[in-house]
């Protein structure tokens, strides 16, 4: 299917590229005004692109960077207090500050939008296929409604929702988040747009929805033959998907051009950062991620010069003078032009612009990029690896023996959990179970990192809990540094919280908002009955170890961001000298610089500190980076187990060749040359798991079995059995190790 | 990160240093201590408090009329010489009636602020945190207090509220029928603050559930407990004037501003004076009390910083 699109775009893109493109923005500005005495924000700053009919442009950036307000403003949807300049031309003709009636009547018509949270994009309280019927009436009053209801029953089926002339009458908490995504992308589609925005329609998805979507959007742009704008943060989303790629950095475009030019030769040292700290599931041994330091400045005051100096390691004096343009490698003044302008006159980017607007503003289609040193880039052929210092980081001294030998620091056998479904409101009675977890077991050695994988709703954050609970479990056992907590005493599980402590998803709600940092770390120690004066001690010795200030230990966690509140977490959590660390999606919610700073920290310190990690994750690609051994887990069950290597390289469990095929590569060729393997539907109820293989009703292995074979699937539940001879354990019927491009 | 080598590295000189003369370790209650000092209202609202306390102690001293006794030759006279605030219809000065009032109010109003806001807050935060049947013994106990008919109640042990200490068995009572309410809020707000990671992660460093409440819960929703208690005052001593009204709230010999308000409200249109200066004490004192809570949010809140410009 990928293949195909990719004919289709190149036939399309080749030819027009003379018309008049379908949506060309033109240095737009959009500043959002401070009240009440605060800074003005500049959100977006000088952006422009043009989409011809048929292409696919991706906008990338980290969150802030103003990817998505440009879009919002070519929709004309930003609030009134928004001051926009600049053009925004629809097929030749303005429409920035046309009349929100008159921009009504294109939107949806000639530009649509694809939101990113497909839970709160559909009104709950109308059914879906009236929901899509009007927007079709919208823009066709005359249709009729019996026309309007027939072509959103085509577009339901189209965008592949089953059975939609029922489905037409659900309302939308009736559907999965994917499934709703759907109904949104076939309301974009509704009226045949020429452009459709996707504003990160994939970010709130798993990824086996999150493959079926970006399918999904295959289709429509083939069948519609509509240019589409991609925002994301997800440099794999984009890598197979986009023609042509416009890197955003502080509200500004930074470098745009040819989605293979800037994946293998980008000229700028933030997209080259980007693309090195991207942790790779397709490489085996990436070493350390490339970090970016420092965070991406504050849209209220910018730095009067290149944004990104601060944190680019080839700044150079010149570039803290004024902010580069967005001009063709190599086209960008030398080093002592910039410092005569800046001496000549204050304005001097002013007087640039002036020079030759038309090519500076207009997006040709050349790519470019606002670096002074683009060109010494160009000439001397340098990679991230070669610009920015990478971390040496130390080997784990437990990894040099063997595993048995190690002291096991957690075991889990046979765990279940299971919450009863209750009903009526005075007498209770249980009218169902959700099997949360349901037999899940694995062992922990020193030194090493497991990593629990599976989607939303598989039961990974429901195991962490009942381990961190420490309680006797509903059924099998815990055993946490060979103690069992079956038989743990109130004093001897409150000693036992010392060697094993957690570090959360979301840096935001782990950490007491009314908390200075100092106490924040210290509740551990104090909570454990430590001297005061140690706990000063150790809290100041924490906070550098995890690479903050001693000055930071005064504020709140509110002034930090994503990153630093993370490490805070971090800290508070190897306070009290655990052995075993449990991370629930620990860089899950950061930017990928800051991801890759995160992540090479907990690389670091187990390391330094011969830590155990028992690492849960959704990020497969981020496992592959730090886990020794994986665990995939599915509706409760772990389906896959064994070495990282050997999963990744030759999964046998058809959902880990799915889950692993899922996964989009930040690598455009060989994005385009994998052909995905699309799971069908969406994860079953844990409340009525299918009988026998859990996974058999989405199993793209299933369909191509025998009916005798299939029996065997529908009636009996595999257990793990080992599959390579070694570590490998797959709990399939039909178990065949593959090769998964 | 090489931000995390870079900064070890650099801060380990310093950091050397640093080790031996590592006092500063910060003090939460006096940087808040601070930070309200520094707050003009805070000092307005402390400023007036200690302003009104004063009158109240002071004015019947320096007044030449005793509480309760009566001009017979000045009745519902205005403002004069002899009787600096007037008096009412059965010839008392109005200016001792109100400072002996306020004594008595003061000291009612943030009692039962105070003892009403701590129990909601504490019963609320324990039936939310703990659930199950904590939660349904608490909300019970809860629902019956608004059920019972606190007049009723109020009324019958009125008798005891005559004589030295009276007044302590009154805020006692008021007290304890208006904490329920405010006690479902928190319980309410408990629950979804319970869900919390911070508090999942201070349950698995193995901190005490009354700590976890303490420490986490209760700061987190202090906004709604200042508030609360603000309010609060006010209502109190409204509530003990409509007790009062009926005979049943402070009893004589003792006054206080509601009692006072009460007797003058039906002059407030032919001898505004009568209602209008006891009027106008309770006004400041909410609003001293007002302005101080304020003050208490925003010092406690580190987000407010921003907020307020």
């Amino acid at each position: 299917m990928s293949i195909d699109t990719a004919e289709a775009t190149e036939n399309t893109t080749d030819e027009p590229t003379s018309e008049v493109p379908v949506l060309e923005v033109t240095d737009l500005n959009v500043t959002f005004q401070g009240l009440g005495g605060n800074p003005d924000v500049h959100a977006v700053r000088g952006v422009s692109y043009a989409v011809h009919r048929g292409e696919v442009l991706g906008i990338v950036g980290e969150s802030g960077s103003g990817k998505s307000v440009s879009s919002m403003a070519a929709m004309g949807l930003l609030p009134d207090h928004a001051v926009i300049t600049g053009s925004v031309r629809l097929h030749g003709e303005e429409i920035l500050g046309k009349k929100d009636k008159e921009m009504a009547r294109k939107r949806g018509k000639v530009i649509s939008m694809v939101f990113q949270d497909p839970l709160s994009g559909l009104t709950p309280v109308y059914t879906v296929g009236d929901q899509l019927a009007e927007a079709v009436l919208v823009h066709d009053p005359k249709a009729g409604k019996d026309k309007a209801r027939a072509r959103a029953i085509e577009l339901l089926s189209l965008v592949g929702i089953p059975r939609p002339e029922e489905r037409y009458r659900s309302f939308p908490h009736e559907f999965s988040g994917g499934m709703r995504q759907r109904v949104m992308i076939a309301m974009a589609m509704a009226n045949d747009p020429d452009v459709i925005i996707c504003d990160e329609p994939t970010t709130a998805l798993d990824v086996t929805i999150q493959a079926q979507i970006l399918d999904l959007l295959r289709t429509a742009q083939r069948e519609t033959g509509a240019a589409i704008v991609m925002i994301t943060h997800d440099l794999g989303v984009v890598a197979g998907f986009v023609d042509r790629l416009l890197v955003m950095y502080a509200g500004r475009p930074v470098e745009i051009g040819d989605v293979d030019e800037i994946y293998y030769k980008s000229r700028m040292p933030y997209t080259m950062g980007l693309l090195g700290a991207v942790p790779r599931m397709d490489q085996e041994r990436q070493g350390a991620l490339v970090p970016i330091k420092g965070n991406p400045p504050s849209l209220s005051a910018l730095p009067p010069g290149c944004p990104f100096a601060p944190r680019c390691p080839i700044a150079q004096p010149e570039c803290e003078l004024a902010e580069p343009e967005l001009l063709t490698i190599g086209g960008q003044p030398s080093a002592e032009r910039i410092r005569e302008l800046a001496v000549a006159h204050e304005d001097a980017s002013a007087g640039a612009r002036e020079k030759d607007p038309e090519e500076r503003i207009h997006d040709t289609g050349v790519r470019r990029a606002a670096c002074i040193r683009s060109g010494e880039i160009d000439t001397n052929d340098w990679t991230a690896r070669d610009i920015y210092p990478v971390p040496e980081i130390p080997e784990v001294e437990a990894s040099s023996q063997a595993r048995e030998d190690r002291a096991e620091m957690l075991r889990v056998d046979d765990l279940i959990k299971h919450h009863p479904l209750m009903k009526g409101a005075v007498f209770k009675r249980r009218v169902g179970t959700v099997y949360a977890v349901d037999g899940v077991g694995f062992d922990i050695r020193e030194g090493e990192t497991l990593a629990l994988v599976g989607e939303s709703g598989c039961g990974k954050s429901s195991t962490l809990m009942e381990i961190m609970g420490l309680e006797k479990p509903q059924r099998g056992t815990i055993e946490v540094m060979g103690k069992s907590t079956a038989t743990l005493g109130k004093r001897d599980r409150f000693a036992l919280r010392r060697d094993m402590q957690i570090v959360f998803q979301d840096p935001m709600s782990s950490l007491d908002p009314r908390m200075p940092v100092f106490d924040i770390i210290a509740e551990p120690l104090r909570a454990h009955d430590v001297p005061a004066a140690e706990v000063v001690e150790r809290v100041y010795e924490l906070i550098r170890l995890v690479g903050l200030n001693t000055e930071h230990a005064t504020r709140f966690p509110s002034e930090f961001s994503g990153g630093q509140r993370q490490r805070i977490g971090i800290a508070r959590a190897l306070a009290l000298e655990p052995k075993l660390l449990v991370l629930d999606e620990p860089v899950s919610a950061l930017d990928v610089s800051i991801q890759a700073g995160v992540v090479n920290l907990l690389e670091e310190l187990q390391a330094k500190l011969g830590l155990a990690y028992l690492f849960v994750a959704h990020d497969l690609s981020v496992v592959r980076h730090i886990a020794d051994r994986v665990a995939v887990m599915y509706l409760g069950k772990i389906v896959e187990i064994g070495d990282t290597t050997s999963i990744y390289t030759r999964p046998a469990h058809p959902y880990t060749q799915a889950l692993l095929s899922a996964i989009p590569i930040p690598d455009p060729e060989k994005e385009r040359a994998r052909t995905h393997i699309v799971l069908d539907g969406d994860l079953p109820s844990p409340a009525n798991p299918p009988s026998g293989c859990r996974f058999r009703t989405r199993c793209q292995k299933f369909i191509t079995l025998s009916e005798s074979e299939q029996e065997r699937c529908v009636s009996n539940e595999p257990t793990i059995q080992p599959t390579n001879g070694g570590d490998q354990g797959t709990a399939c019927h039909y178990a065949e190790r593959l090769t998964v491009s | 990160m090489s931000q995390t080598e870079d900064l070890t590295e650099s801060e380990r000189p310093d950091g050397a240093e640093e080790t031996p003369s590592i006092p500063p370790m910060p003090n939460r209650a006096k940087d808040v201590l601070l930070q309200l000092l520094r707050t003009r209202r805070v000092i307005i609202g402390l400023v007036l408090i200690a302003l009104l306390a004063a009158l109240a102690f002071l004015g019947p001293v320096i007044s030449q009329w005793g509480i309760g006794e009566r001009d017979f030759t000045a009745r519902l006279e205005g403002i004069s010489p002899d009787h600096w605030f007037g008096t009412n219809h059965t010839g008392q000065d109005i200016f001792t009636q109100s400072t002996a009032g306020l004594q008595k109010s003061l000291l009612i109003g943030l009692l039962v602020a105070l003892g009403s806001t701590v129990i909601a807050a504490l019963v609320g935060s324990f039936a939310g945190y703990f659930g199950g049947i904590t939660d349904r013994v608490l909300m019970w106990v809860a629902d019956l207090a608004l059920v019972l008919p606190s007049f009723v109640i109020l009324a019958i042990l009125s008798t005891h509220f005559v004589g030295q200490g009276g007044w302590l068995i009154l805020v006692i009572l008021l007290a304890a029928f208006s904490w329920m309410v405010t006690s479902k809020m928190v319980r309410g707000l408990t629950i979804s603050l319970r869900e919390r990671e911070y508090i999942h992660a201070a349950r698995f460093m193995g901190v005490p559930p009354h700590k976890i409440i303490l420490r986490h819960i209760l700061p987190n929703m202090s906004s709604l407990l200042i508030a609360d208690a603000t309010i609060m005052v006010s209502t109190a001593i409204i509530g003990e004037t409509a007790l009062s009204y009926f005979g049943l709230g402070v009893q004589p010999p003792d006054v206080s501003l509601g009692v006072v308000i009460a007797n003058g409200a039906p002059y407030a249109t032919t001898a505004p004076w009568v209602f209008l200066f006891p009027t106008v004490l309770l006004v400041v004192l909410v609003l001293a009390v007002n302005m101080i809570g304020d003050g208490l949010r925003d010092a406690l809140d580190p987000h407010s910083k921003s907020r307020r410009s």
